[in-house]
Order: C-alpha cells, then structure tokens, then sequence
C-alpha cells in the first residue's frame, strides 16, 4: 500500500520534470523558460523526495532512527522549496536589467489574422 | 521496488542531457544560466537515487543538501554579477533593486 503510493509519487515526479524539460526546450523567449524550470522542477523535487523518504520511512520499520532520515530529507524539500523560487526571481531581474526584451507577436494576434486570411486567399503558413 | 528506483534515476539522467542543448545554444548567457539551475535540481534528486542503489541513504542526504545549497549561490552569483556589471556600462538602464555605487 505504501509502496503503491510511493511509486505513484515518483512516477508523477517524473512526468513534471520531463514537462519542465519540454518547456525549456521550446519555449521562445528567456523568461518563459525561466517560468517552466522554476515551477515544473519545485514541484517535481518535492513529489520524487517525498516518495523516496515515504519509502524509506516504510522499509525501516518506522523507527525513530528512520523519521529522523524522513525528516532530513524534508529539510533538503524545504530548502529547495525556498531557494527554487528566489533563485527565479533573481535570474528574471538580472534578466530584465541586463536589457533582454520580452517576445512579443505585435502585429500577430487573432484580429489580423482573420483580416490577413480575407484579403490573400493563398494559404500561407505562419511560422 | 529497487528495479523501480534503478530505472527511474536512469529515465531522471536521460532528462538531464536535452538540458544541455539549451546550455549549447541559447541565445543569451542567462539562457545558459537556466540549463545550469535545473541541471543542478535534478542532480540533486539523482543523489537520493543513487544513494538508495547504493544502500547507504543517510550519507548521499548530506551530498544532496550541500549540492542543492551550492547551486542556489552560484544562480545567484551570476545574476548579481549581470545585474552591477550591465548597470556600470550602461548609464541609461536604471536597476530595479539598490545596488552598492
């Protein structure tokens, strides 16, 4: 039983960091990778350790000497609980004043699109 | 359940390489800076994998915490550095936070 929902933890775990991975990989712009690591690997730490330490807890027996493992490891969540987010914060300012400009599709939204399709008949793929 | 955390800590090293196309070719130096950051979180739950297959888990917790502390200082480093040095050349930027004249 315990063992069911560990593996359910870290299987999940696993999926986030392979959709934070994704997003860093095809993202346009700096600061849209920088929202996929921060977030997808946070949340991905916490699922993949707390399983481990659920595991780990269960095949000690739990005895105290294994909480207190548990516990360790809980320390190592929240530390990357608190430093994940400031150490994206940091980067997106460093980012922002070192003069990186933010993608922007200007003429691109839904309106021209509709008014650009009327007007030329051929289809043209836009990129 | 060991055959389960053997293979998920190979699947977590094979989602580290694509990282390091990001780190080849981003455009800026802080787009290196994001393949670096989370190379360092998924090292530092890899540890914890390794230290399961090796049967000794209260050591590798010390490894995984002193890693996870040592890539939060080098993000920081580098973005303090980007931050005084882009500000010092370019007198028309002005910084979003204090910084030391």
């Amino acid at each position: 039983m315990i063992e069911a929902i560990s593996i359910t933890m870290i299987t999940s775990g696993l999926i986030f960091f392979l959709a934070a991975v994704v997003g860093i990989m095809r993202f346009p712009d700096f600061y849209t990778r920088m929202h996929a690591a921060g977030k997808g690997d946070t949340l991905s730490s916490i699922l993949v350790v707390g399983g481990i330490a659920l595991y780990y807890m269960h095949q000690g027996g739990w005895t105290s000497a294994a909480i207190l493992v548990g516990l360790k490891m809980l320390a190592i969540v929240v530390f990357i609980f608190i430093a994940s987010p400031t150490s994206t914060h940091v980067l997106m300012q460093a980012g922002y004043d070192s003069g990186i400009e933010p993608v922007s599709h200007k003429n691109d939204d839904a309106i021209t699109r509709k008014t650009k399709k009327t007007e030329t008949p051929s289809n043209e793929k836009r990129s | 359940m060991t055959d389960f955390l053997n293979i998920s800590g190979v699947v977590l090293l094979l989602l580290i390489i694509p990282l390091l196309y990001r780190g080849l070719r981003g455009p800026t130096t802080l787009d290196r800076m994001v393949a670096a950051n989370t190379i360092g979180t998924k090292t530092t739950v890899l540890l914890l994998f390794i230290g399961m297959m090796f049967n000794r888990l209260e050591m590798f917790i010390d490894f995984a915490l002193t890693y996870a502390l040592l890539n939060f200082i080098g993000s920081l480093t580098v973005s303090w550095y980007y931050q005084r040095k882009r500000i010092q050349s370019d007198s028309s930027i002005t910084p979003s936070t204090p910084t030391k004249s």
